[in-house]
């Protein structure tokens, strides 16, 4: 009868043990996921080596991903390098260093600011459609639909969707920089007073071309990586509406998430 | 259909996923020409015996031979090859929605021919034909009802002349004289095309109008497989529950 009684509570799960248990099924399901996305970059590196080259659809994806962003990144950019050298003119004014203003945007525009937000931005409004039509795509079976009719989905869809991320958040980053640096100027040389030739000779003088080539090699990661998470998400949605707006989250959280480890992985491989 | 060769051989098919075996040794022959009907309750692995078919799925074990050919060790290529032969028509018609109807129908010409606009445009009129529509090649698949959207997929899926259309679950949803609409094209089809068809469905009025034979899947296998006038003799109790559920309701 003892045992009897014993035996419920022994198969009761002590608090630790669902604790573990849970973290032990996010992290396979992280495992999961990273290796899901893997191993779509090794599909999409190797179907897009394979003819035929789908010029029309990179084109569009292109224009989509580049040139439909180019407002919205030269916008951010503006704005970020203007209120930086306000902030940065005030805290500089203290000791009376406005000159390192321009150098200090600049730097910080390079290496972080440009291709961080440049990316975020196109996840924002370029990743999130891919990631929908995508989903949509898959929901309503015309991605099995291509593949009946002996076209690989990944060569059709997917390669030029990533190649487009490669190139144009790099391309996107120079943009930002840009018009960051074009923001800077007019509110520490008209509105803080710092001479022109102090700004413009300060920052030739700082900043070296490593700098911008960093951050344009950010931005190619990061736009591979946020391509390749919203085609991933997309491409495997399920579950109708609920499903793709579901995978559009994930795809946004994880791309988000992706900017900003990767952001930190690069830069110290980088030096 | 006597002395037919047969176009699709399904042979000890087992597919499982995860502990959900679906497939539990499935046996079908569909000879050259002919309408065979998959028929079955929802669940019972309708469409995943029909992507095995086209090699969407990969089996546990079995064979797949289709026109001859055992398409389960192929490679992607050699699938890609195969899948010509063969035309497939969605249940929600699966239309590219970014594409017209004549850039939907014109797809696979673009994808494996060499043809010129002008030839194109007068194979995909030809198809929209045999489908019983006519000028709507610009019209996108969002101003198209239902039925239109089924008769493109068609259109779309005969557009190769493949030797086998396989349809899944063409009448679900559709009101009655939309279905009869669609099971009457399916006949047309296969007279002006000579092809082999597969349907799935779970429609006995359909599957008896439409079909040569009816295999009916229960517990991941092909308990019968016979003329659809003689599945109404079948002896199994699987068939007997699902007819007389079906005549009771009066729906046939």
């Amino acid at each position: 009868m003892a045992e009897e009684a014993e035996k419920p509570g022994a198969h009761q799960p002590t608090a630790l043990y669902i604790a573990v248990e849970q973290i032990g099924k996010r992290v396979t399901g992280v495992v999961e996921e990273l290796g899901g996305i893997v191993s779509l970059g090794w599909s999409v590196a190797r179907w897009a080596v394979r003819p035929p080259l789908r010029v029309e659809n990179l084109f569009a994806q292109l224009d989509f991903v580049g040139v439909g962003s180019t407002f919205i990144v030269m916008l951010t950019g503006v704005f970020s390098g203007m209120v930086f050298a306000h902030q940065s003119s005030r805290a500089f004014m203290l000791f009376n260093a406005e000159s390192l203003v321009g150098p200090t945007v600049a730097l910080t525009l390079t290496r972080e600011l440009a291709p961080v937000f440049t990316a975020l931005m196109v996840t924002m409004r370029a990743v999130s459609a891919m990631c929908t039509e995508l989903g949509t795509m898959r929901v309503t079976e015309q991605i099995d639909a291509l593949e009946t009719m002996a076209v690989s989905p990944i060569q059709y869809l997917l390669v030029p969707r990533v190649l487009a991320g490669l190139v144009m958040v790099p391309l996107l980053t120079m943009l930002f920089n840009t018009a960051g640096m074009a923001g800077a100027y007019v509110i520490a040389v008209n509105l803080k007073g710092i001479s022109p030739g102090t700004f413009i000779y300060r920052t030739q003088q700082w900043l070296d071309p490593e700098d911008i080539n960093e951050g344009l090699i950010k931005a190619a990661v990061f736009g591979l990586a946020v391509t390749l998470i919203g085609c991933y998400k997309g491409y495997n949605a399920s579950g109708g509406a609920k499903g793709v707006g579901q995978a559009t989250t994930q795809a946004m959280v994880s791309s988000a998430l992706a900017i900003v480890v990767l952001d930190y992985v690069v830069g110290v491989a980088l030096h | 259909m006597a002395g037919a060769q047969p176009m699709i051989q399904v042979i000890d098919l087992h597919k499982s996923f995860g502990s959900n075996h679906v497939l539990r040794g499935v046996n079908l022959s569909i000879d050259e020409g002919s309408t065979c009907v998959i028929l079955g309750t929802s669940g019972s692995g309708k469409t995943v015996l029909m992507k095995h078919i086209i090699g969407l799925l990969k089996p546990d074990s079995g064979r797949v031979i289709v026109d001859g050919e055992d398409i389960v060790p192929m490679t992607p290529e050699q699938l890609a090859v195969v899948r010509r032969k063969f035309g497939m028509v969605f249940q929600g018609s699966a239309l590219f929605d970014s594409m017209t109807v004549f850039e939907n129908v014109s797809f696979a010409l673009r994808e494996h021919t060499r043809m010129s606009d002008d030839e194109m445009r007068e194979v995909v009129r030809r198809k929209l034909e045999i489908v019983g529509l006519v000028g709507i090649e610009d019209k996108y698949p969002s101003d198209l009802s239902g039925g239109m959207r089924k008769r493109v997929g068609l259109a779309r899926a005969i557009v190769l002349d493949p030797k086998i259309v396989l349809y899944d679950e063409p009448t679900t949803g559709l009101d009655p004289i939309t279905t009869d609409y669609v099971d009457q094209m399916i006949i047309d089809a296969k007279k002006a095309l000579g092809v082999t068809s597969v349907v799935i469905s779970h429609d006995v009025a359909s599957a008896f109008k439409v079909g040569d034979t009816i295999a009916f899947l229960h517990g991941g296998r092909i308990v019968e497989q016979v003329p659809p006038k003689l599945l109404r003799q079948s002896q199994n109790p699987a068939v007997k529950v699902f007819l007389s559920t079906w005549f009771e309701k009066g729906e046939y």
